[in-house]
């Protein structure tokens, strides 16, 4: 068998819900040991480790929280949209499941990043909100998130809720670096550069790898609550089917 | 196949049925000069001030009476079933929607660009500024009618169809109200702003080729929901 076959395989295996159901149960106790022990590590590394930064003393600690939440806010959007071809172009329900429960969670670490954001902002700009790029095309892509969520629930029918969310995904996916870079352009035009938080030259390594050690916590933290709301969704949108009556007469 | 015909009889179609109901067509334009009209009163009605504030202005207002007239774009086909037989046709989905969208675009759009020189003179800007406000909007409206054309789409089988509306579509007008303003205002400057208006004759033939294959896909998840 071909690598390509096998890959083939592995995709149409993962696309049945009853194998995806076993196997995310597996696998959910081991993320969620490695995010806990990840989360840990970066939590004491990042706030009791790490030196004070020059500048900003304590406060800048924040960044452990606030920069994995915005790196997330991006990649949950880009899991979306892949998803979201994916049901479009093979219908594999699977998908849509994947893109419906990470749009709750996309919006919930945009809404944190725009937070802390704000939190960091008031003691180092001395505002609770500037017009810079990034917050601006970070509230844009919080009402990107809004719309699709906002969209899904406004219908019933879960087939056509997934499919109208899927092209309004897509769409929003082509628009996202339109929006972001005629938002960075319009702001250089504005106004002079405000404060930026990697105006530092480097960023020194003990202060980097509880960063990085949050970055994967936080993605590990996504893949747990994804598998459980995917586990959830997938019963009850296949409580008719076959082996989700054979899962609940034998426990 | 021939497919400049079933295009004209769709476009000739749309006008014709919006021809019909003049006082529909007027709306949008009388609230664009409604709109604008409102912010002297409110900010005020300094010479200064409205120069500044002119572009943003008539942009915002162009826009919002463009979201105003896009609930009407697909509603009374929808309703009466004729969107199912304009999608069962052997012509492309896509074909014929564009032709909509072009006919929706002389009908509420066209006016609001014709009309917009006149909105630049009541808020003072200059003549060469009101050339570029005009060009802007001549760039930039059709791009509000088609991407403001797939949210109707999506959301023409729904009951509370308006909020959700506005929700799904001003995230997507940013670029275009960004850099149709921002054109205006240089002018304003005395700066270049070639760039600006190339953006968005860019950003109007992205959505011009795009646009209808997801406005014909969306329409027919639409149709299959009732």
């Amino acid at each position: 068998m071909s690598v390509k076959d096998k890959i083939w395989l592995w995709f149409h295996r993962m696309a049945s819900p009853a194998y995806f159901y076993k196997l995310a149960g597996q696998v959910l106790p081991w993320t969620i040991v490695a995010t806990t022990i990840l989360m840990l590590i970066g939590l004491v590394g990042g706030l009791v480790f790490a030196p004070a930064d020059y500048q900003q003393g304590d406060g800048f600690r924040i960044i452990y929280v606030h920069v994995p939440s915005a790196w997330m806010s991006m990649f949950v959007y880009m899991v979306m949209a892949v998803n979201s071809a994916i049901f479009l172009i093979w219908h594999i329900k699977l998908s849509d499941i994947v893109a419906r429960s990470s749009a709750v969670i996309g919006a919930s670490f945009t809404f944190l990043a725009l937070v802390t954001g704000s939190i960091w902002g008031k003691p180092m700009w001395g505002t609770w909100w500037v017009w810079d790029a990034r917050l601006t095309s970070e509230l844009l892509l919080l009402f990107l998130y809004l719309g699709y969520i906002g969209l899904r629930s406004a219908i019933d029918d879960r087939r056509v809720a997934g499919k109208a969310g899927s092209i309004l995904a897509l769409v929003g996916a082509i628009n996202i670096p339109i929006i972001h870079y005629s938002v960075v352009w319009w702001n250089t035009l504005h106004q002079s550069a405000s404060v930026s938080k990697f105006d530092n030259p480097s960023i020194e390594l003990n202060m980097l790898i509880p960063l990085l050690c949050m970055a994967i916590a936080f993605k590990l933290f996504y893949l747990c609550i994804l598998l459980i709301n995917s586990r959830s969704e997938l019963l009850e949108q296949e409580k008719r089917s076959q082996w989700v009556k054979e899962l609940v007469t034998s426990s | 196949m021939n497919y400049s015909n079933p295009f004209v009889a769709m476009l000739f179609r749309d006008l014709r049925i919006a021809f019909r109901q003049r006082a529909e067509i007027m709306l949008p334009v009388i609230f664009f000069v409604v709109v604008v009209s409102l912010f002297p009163l409110a900010i005020s009605p300094d010479p200064a001030v409205l120069k500044s504030i002119g572009p943003g202005v008539i942009w915002i207002a162009a826009l919002l009476s463009i979201l105003l007239s896009l609930q009407s774009l697909f509603r009374s086909d929808f309703n009466d079933g004729s969107m199912e037989q304009i999608l069962l046709s052997p012509f492309p989905g896509s074909l014929l929607m564009l032709a909509r969208i072009v006919a929706q675009w002389c009908v509420t759009g066209l006016p609001l660009i014709i009309i917009s020189p006149l909105l630049g003179l009541l808020l003072h800007l200059e003549t060469h500024v009101i050339f570029v406000l005009f060009i802007s909007l001549l760039l930039g409206i059709p791009y509000l009618n088609m991407v403001g054309a797939i949210a109707v789409a999506l959301t023409i089988g729904l009951r509370q169809a308006g909020a959700l509306l506005s929700l799904l579509v001003l995230p997507l007008y940013v670029p275009v109200l960004i850099f149709g303003s921002n054109a205006v205002i240089s002018a304003a400057n005395d700066l270049p702003y070639t760039g600006q208006l190339l953006w968005l004759a860019a950003l109007l033939v992205l959505a011009s080729t795009l646009s209808p294959f997801v406005i014909s896909s969306a329409l027919r998840v639409s149709c299959s929901y009732r």
